[in-house]
């Protein structure tokens, strides 16, 4: 049993640590296209297509003002730009705050009963007359010149869907500090997944699609609560190839409290487990490149290896607890001989923590390019702090719930 | 189309990463053995330097003999290798090799430490400890913790620690002596074997040398910090 718990650790460790050379090759391989990219895009543009965004609603009535306005200020020509809300059945003021809109001509207000964000948007789909048609979800904002980061990419015909780079908005508690890392690191990994074609979400704050997308593979689906996963992958099956405009940012409102975030996360993570089990012939088939034979393998496995590791650890941990106890309980505390010792021969020198820690160096290499990515710099922040101490212990759980949900075939909830 | 050079490329690094970690950690495993191997030798020439000593002693007197008459260091290889024994990185021969030359000097030590009490008539202030690693013991883990802080509380106490399964003649010989049960933990204190869980209490009550210790520890750091600066 002991043996067969090492020989996973070890395939984990290396799975992880070639994923990491993995992105830090790729990494190499398109710095100087991230730099040109920096440089020029956006400026200059030829030809701007139509395009409809979709703002689905639901009880959203503290920041849709907020998320509408950011859409209005977009620096892209009002006549190629409309907007379409959807009042997904709110039962709070949102439509009260979507009525001050109606007027104005660039933006469309639908509403309907509540049947899902799914449903909301592609009630949209159907009035839209646009080249290009995105979301955005009716908690995010985005930045004015969003949209002229995203729209070059659409002169490359065979590109279907251009996703942005999400940042945390205003971050105030613990946890959105944390998320604030967290979805800079997020940054970097879709970039560098952009560049192997291998991107498996087009997330609901602002991906724009060629509105053919739609036309030609149907609407969104329910997707197991996670549509934008979804639709991903079903693009990525019909190779239909998504990019991301690392340049392009939008904001998004990140859950303050533990519970929020727990509930997001298992509904995320079970989105990824259900949609991959519906997807699962894209597994290790070659036909579908990297997503097929690489991404989609290392992502869902991680989820497992994570848990694994984690339970390890607290079985670990815990009989060293057990060991202290029992110590105490026999001699008493005694601090002379409880402080740790600084005798070197006693520092773990095995293989698994030397592989740790090689994993960990890499982790921060990572991190240090991730901030550098999202915020042009990097400064020991509080949320580096709290990312690197909190992010292990809290990220089990959701990981835990969902393999739970998806093996007891339970459903998750939207909030 | 997939890109495999890439791969080979990352798995390559990967595989470098890995025979690294695992070739630096065979470096520092082997490095702590030789550093145990190293306190073994110090000690089996500390114990040849005693037992020289202790043989020109036939013509001298007891008061001869210096506080450094015994080695210190024998405690430190128990707890080195009680740890590595643990960890999974260190070459088991190695360890047994190691294991076997520690119970030896244990033995030629406490034969050292008997002939030092029968010239001298000091009091004996050693136990010998039988404990096992063939089975879980949980008792065996309580009564090292409750030697280990009674060494700590009293330097001169000497405890030799034997692995009661250890396939080794010398171990044998002293088990058929005291006779000791396989009912480990056992403890063997002034000719006595004291079998299971003893607390620091009971032992402190059933060995009166205890005592003796902790007063002369008293009186020896009383005079350390009465005695005049002569400078």
């Amino acid at each position: 049993m002991a043996e067969i718990q090492t020989l996973i650790l070890y395939g984990s460790l290396f799975t992880s640590l070639f994923f990491e050379v993995f992105l830090l090759i790729t990494y190499l391989e398109v710095r100087e296209e991230l730099n040109r990219e920096e440089s020029y895009l956006g400026r200059n543009i030829l030809k701007f297509p139509t395009v409809t965004i979709i703002v689905p609603c639901f009880n959203e009535e503290r920041t849709v003002d907020n998320t509408i306005r950011s859409l209005l200020n977009l620096d892209y020509p009002k006549e190629k730009l409309s907007i379409i809300i959807v009042d997904d059945g709110s039962t709070d003021g949102t439509g009260r705050a979507l009525l001050r809109f109606e007027s104005h001509s660039q933006v469309s207000v639908l509403s309907k009963e509540n049947g899902g964000k799914y449903t909301a948007l592609n009630l949209a789909l159907e009035k839209v007359e646009s080249e290009l048609v995105g979301c955005l979800d009716a908690d995010s904002f985005v930045n004015s010149d969003a949209l002229r980061k995203i729209v070059p990419f659409f002169q490359d015909m065979s590109i279907m869907a251009v996703t942005p780079s999400i940042k945390v908005f205003e971050p105030k508690s613990v946890l959105q500090y944390l998320q604030k890392i967290e979805y800079s690191w997020g940054i970097f990994l879709r970039r560098m997944l952009s560049s192997i074609g291998a991107l498996y979400v087009t997330p609901g704050p602002f991906s724009i699609f060629r509105v053919r997308v739609f036309r030609e593979l149907g609407g969104y689906a329910p997707g197991h609560h996670t549509e934008d996963l979804e639709m991903a992958l079903r693009m990525q099956k019909h190779r239909y190839k998504i990019v991301n405009s690392q340049g392009a940012h939008v904001y998004t409102i990140a859950p303050k409290s533990l519970g929020a975030l727990y509930r997001q996360r298992v509904r995320w993570t079970y989105g990824f487990l259900n949609n991959a089990l519906d997807y699962r012939e894209m597994f290790f088939n070659k036909k579908y490149g990297h997503i097929g034979i690489f991404i989609l393998p290392i992502a869902a496995s991680s989820i497992f290896s994570a848990l694994f590791v984690a339970i390890s650890s607290v079985w670990h941990n815990l009989s060293r607890v057990i060991d202290a106890l029992v110590k105490f309980q026999t001699v008493g505390f005694n601090w002379e001989s409880s402080l740790p010792s600084f005798d070197w021969f006693f520092i773990n020198t095995g293989v698994l923590p030397i592989l740790a820690l090689s994993a960990v160096m890499l982790t921060l290499i990572i991190l240090y390019l991730s901030i550098k990515m999202a915020d042009g710099q990097v400064r020991l922040s509080r949320g580096i702090f709290f990312y690197l101490t909190l992010y292990i212990f809290i990220v089990p759980l959701w990981l835990a719930k969902a393999v739970f949900n998806t093996i007891f075939r339970r459903q998750v909830n939207w909030r | 189309m997939i890109n495999s050079k890439k791969y080979v490329v990352a798995f390559a690094i990967t595989a470098v990463i890995f025979g690294t970690a695992i070739f630096v950690s065979n470096i520092l495993s082997q490095k702590k053995l030789e550093d145990v191997r190293a306190i073994e030798n110090r000690v089996a020439l500390d114990i040849l330097s005693s037992e020289t000593q202790f043989a020109l002693l036939e013509e001298t007197s007891c008061k001869d003999i210096g506080p450094g008459f015994l080695s210190k260091e024998l405690g430190s290889i128990g707890e080195k290798l009680t740890y590595a024994e643990n960890q999974t990185e260190f070459n088991n021969e190695d360890l047994e090799y190691l294991k076997r030359s520690y119970f030896l000097l244990e033995i030629k030590d406490y034969l050292l430490m008997k002939r030092l009490t029968e010239k001298c008539g000091v009091k004996p202030t050693f136990i010998l400890y039988f404990y096992s690693t063939k089975d879980f013991c949980e008792d065996c883990q309580r009564t090292g913790y409750v030697l280990t802080a009674l060494r700590d509380k009293y330097p001169d106490l000497r405890v030799y620690s034997f692995d009661y399964h250890f396939d080794l003649g010398a171990i044998n010989t002293l088990v058929s002596i005291y006779k000791v049960k396989s009912d480990l933990p056992a403890l063997i204190i002034n000719g006595l074997i004291y079998y299971g869980f003893h607390s620091i209490e009971e032992l402190e009550e059933t060995v009166p040398a205890l005592k003796e210790l902790a007063a002369r520890a008293k009186a020896l750091e009383a005079t350390a910090t009465s005695t005049p600066d002569r400078d």
